[in-house]
């Protein structure tokens, strides 16, 4: 089990951020991905950035809008 | 076109983004008294108000009483940039607030617009343009800054009098050959604006590529409507000696130097961050989509299956590119998207090839998603005829998906709307409906054309409509429509509609994925101190003459890993941007903890103005309960198990339950969280428990004025007092 944004979230081995962010339907391309308290540091890597069991995950979506 | 009066004046020039003079024009009171003066501008007044919407403000609170009402005569339509506007060499810097009391609001209003008047103004020697009385006749007010000269001219335009067509005609009027026709800024309105609530503002800038004249609006709160009711068509500039360092800066070096730097991330990372440059604002259709924030069907649902027929890839390829699309010199940006020629297919226009400005987002979701029609040809085509005819396409959009919401649920029906079948997603009928506001052709057009607040008083008095129902389900607040954003699932986001200064417009604060998505705001505490730093932070933009979208819709490449949660959010670099362009425009030396100080004071002093004109308390911070969660069964239903969900965390348990008693659970539970988050808010702002800021905030802010002082100590009472 990990979080996202403090709510569990089902972990499974060779999860990825991206997997993450398929599942919450997180389309917006602004975001921030932190991985217990470390960023990932480019977006174009979540795909390939595997998230480890036990996990805090922070999806951070800009603010942007308006 | 008859010269009615005209006065000569020598212009100063911008020093330091300052002329330090503001332009007043009186028209009289229907009596052809016209008048002209230049007005000094204090070091006071530039220290506490610092420009645009802050000397809106205060100019206006000089100029009316607490019994000016939206269309007497001492009403004004204020101008102003601020002193960064003009600046070319960082993008975005052609913005202006126009200020006024509103006839929506019944209190103060300010509306942002791009185009180029705003900038032209200053470089014609006016810090500020003030607008007052009532002219004798229809007029064009016209300030000729390469001459120095102002004139009221009786307009003497025939025939159409809507936007697109005054505009086209009076840079053909006012420029000497095509190539000057760029020098040239027109405020215009148009037919809605003579008995619609809704008129908005259209400021022009001339596309030299398009040979057109292109309008971006202040379509919020009235503006129009202001104008057309002062007899004014149009208002004009002219002005044609710009350059990088019109605005007199300090430091034209620093300005280059930032400016490049914003340049460079925008052509780097606009293509994989907002699409800004190809897309513009639509690019938010389908996101919104995908976090149940679309508004669909007035607000009632928050997506729809039919996404992918509005979906930006749809606007993009309606969206001619490749095309420099910035509304002032330098914005690379380039959001102020076109269509091609496109063929109008109804109306008095049926059949002509027009450029169409937009749509942008929220005209894309107003005129489209909440009313149910999932159609850019017709959403282009209604913001075509929104812009001509001078309504505000936001208001228009949610008061009509509140109408076609009262005409399904049968609180209305054909005998009162001239026969119009409302239901949503009647593409024709809808369309019918804004021509016929456009022309006040008859008593149901009228009605809706005065807005919400005024719909759900008369469909009571006039159609026996469910008042209590349409209080439910009418997205408006202190009587402005809300944008189109669905906040229900955001307790931050209700204040950063419904805790505004003017109502719910979105250019307070926009909190829903710092609230709903990204849960950084998890005590009322939190929520509170969001709703006190954005909503100042973005109203720093309008003091200085600078559009938010490069704050935020651009971000420098390692923002999102060198800053964290909430840091990121507010973008430090670029944060830090706008402290070094000030400073190298006005040669001060502030900090950025000052920008939300000087924002801090005029968002007071606009609160306190609103009190003074009997609003600006708790009860005009109204919230209806469709902001707040369904309303009926059939919303419920679109998401039973998270909404079954939002009830546990509650403490009810849904098992049992019927719809209709959970709605009313929910509804009971979020409307005491509402209460709670006032509190903090007002708390947080330094206002009491009624909403109106304390003695002690205004005196840390220096906006102690002996009127402002003895208003407050007869409106502030001791049993308000948080302690």
């Amino acid at each position: 089990m990990i979080t996202v944004n403090g709510e569990e979230f089902g972990w499974r081995e060779g999860l990825t951020v991206q997997d993450i962010l398929d599942a919450k339907n997180y389309t917006f391309r602004m975001l921030s991905v932190w991985i217990n308290g470390g960023p990932v540091q480019s977006r174009e890597a979540y795909a390939a950035t595997l998230v480890p069991d036990g996990a805090e995950v922070e999806v951070i979506h800009m603010i942007s809008g308006g | 076109m008859k010269i009615l009066a005209g006065w000569d004046y020598a212009p100063s020039p911008s020093r330091f983004g300052y002329t330090r003079e503001t332009l007043y024009v009186g028209l009289g009171d229907h009596d052809g008294d016209y008048r002209f003066e230049k007005r000094p501008v204090s070091d006071d007044m530039i220290d506490k108000f610092i420009g645009g919407r802050g000397f809106g403000l205060k100019l206006l609170w000089d100029a009316v009483t607490p019994d000016t009402k939206w269309d007497d005569p001492r009403n004004e339509i204020v101008i102003s940039g601020g002193p960064i506007c003009g600046i070319t060499q960082y993008p975005g810097a052609g913005k202006c607030y126009s200020v006024f009391l509103s006839p929506l609001t019944e209190q103060t209003y300010n509306s942002n617009a791009g185009g180029y008047f705003a900038p032209l103004l200053k470089f014609s020697g006016f810090d500020a343009f003030e607008l007052q009385g009532k002219a004798d006749r229809e007029v064009i007010v016209y300030i000729d800054g390469d001459k120095g000269r102002i004139e009221i001219l009786e307009s003497g335009i025939a025939g159409d009098k809507n936007a697109y067509a005054v505009t086209e005609c009076l840079h053909e009027y006012f420029a000497t050959d095509e190539k000057d026709k760029k020098n040239i800024s027109v405020v215009s309105s148009g037919q809605a604006a003579a008995h619609s609530f809704w008129g908005c503002m259209n400021f022009s800038f001339y596309d030299p590529r398009r040979k057109v004249s292109r309008l971006k609006q202040a379509g919020r709160g009235g503006g129009g409507t202001v104008l057309r009711d002062k007899g004014v068509l149009a208002l004009a500039v002219k002005m044609s000696r710009v350059t990088g360092s019109s605005t007199g800066p300090a430091d034209a070096d620093t300005l280059s130097r930032i400016g490049g730097k914003v340049h460079k991330e925008i052509r780097d990372f606009d293509d994989v961050q907002c699409k800004m440059r190809s897309i513009g604002t639509a690019h938010l259709n389908e996101i919104m989509n995908d976090y149940d924030l679309l508004p669909v069907n007035n607000y009632k649902f928050g997506r729809h299956d039919d996404i992918g027929k509005i979906h930006s890839e749809e606007y993009r390829k309606r969206f001619a590119q490749g095309m420099p699309d910035g509304c002032w010199y330098g914005c690379s940006l380039s959001c102020a998207k076109a269509t091609p020629p496109f063929e109008l297919s109804t109306g008095p226009w049926k059949g002509r090839q027009v450029i169409v400005d937009g749509p942008e987002y929220e005209t894309a979701a107003g005129l489209g998603s909440n009313v149910g029609i999932f159609d850019p040809e017709w959403t282009i085509e209604a913001n075509f005829y929104a812009d001509h005819y001078g309504i505000d396409t936001i208001s228009l959009g949610t008061g009509m998906a509140f109408v076609c919401e009262c005409y399904e649920l049968g609180l209305i029906n054909k005998d009162h709307t001239g026969g119009l079948e409302l239901e949503f997603g009647n593409k024709a009928d809808i369309m019918e409906l804004i021509h016929r506001i456009a022309d006040g052709a008859d008593e149901f057009s009228r009605i809706v054309a005065l807005g919400a607040r005024r719909m759900k008083e008369l469909f009571a008095e006039k159609y026996g409509a469910d008042r209590e129902v349409m209080e439910d389900i009418a997205m408006e607040g202190q009587g402005l429509e809300a944008s189109e954003y669905r906040c229900q699932e955001s307790i931050a986001q209700w204040g950063g509609y419904f805790l505004t200064l003017k109502g719910p417009q979105h250019d307070e604060a926009w909190l829903i994925f710092m609230d709903m998505v990204n849960k950084q705001l998890p005590t009322f505490e939190d929520k509170a101190e969001a709703l006190f730093y954005f909503p100042n932070f973005r109203l720093w933009f309008s003091l200085v003459g600078l559009c938010k979208l490069p704050w935020n819709d651009i971000e420098p490449e390692d923002n999102h890993t060198k800053y964290k949660g909430i840091d990121a959010a507010k973008v430090p670099e670029h944060v830090q941007n706008y402290v070094d362009i000030y400073n190298a425009v006005t040669g001060k030396s502030v900090v950025k903890e000052d920008l939300i100080t000087m924002s801090e004071r005029v968002y007071n002093f606009e609160r306190v103005f609103n009190l003074r004109m009997g609003k600006g308390t708790r009860a005009n911070h109204n919230c209806p309960s469709r902001g707040l969660g369904p309303v009926f069964e059939d919303e419920w239903l679109a998401r039973p198990d998270y909404f079954d969900g939002k009830l546990r965390e509650a403490g009810c348990e849904p098992e049992g339950m019927s719809a209709r008693e959970k709605i009313k659970t929910l509804q009971a539970h979020r409307r005491g969280q509402w209460e709670q988050l006032v509190d903090k808010v007002y708390e947080r702002r330094g206002w009491n428990r009624n909403g109106i800021p304390t003695l002690e905030t205004v005196r840390r802010l220096g906006i102690d004025y002996p009127d402002v002082v003895g208003l407050l100590e007869r409106s502030l009472k001791p049993e308000d007092a948080f302690r």
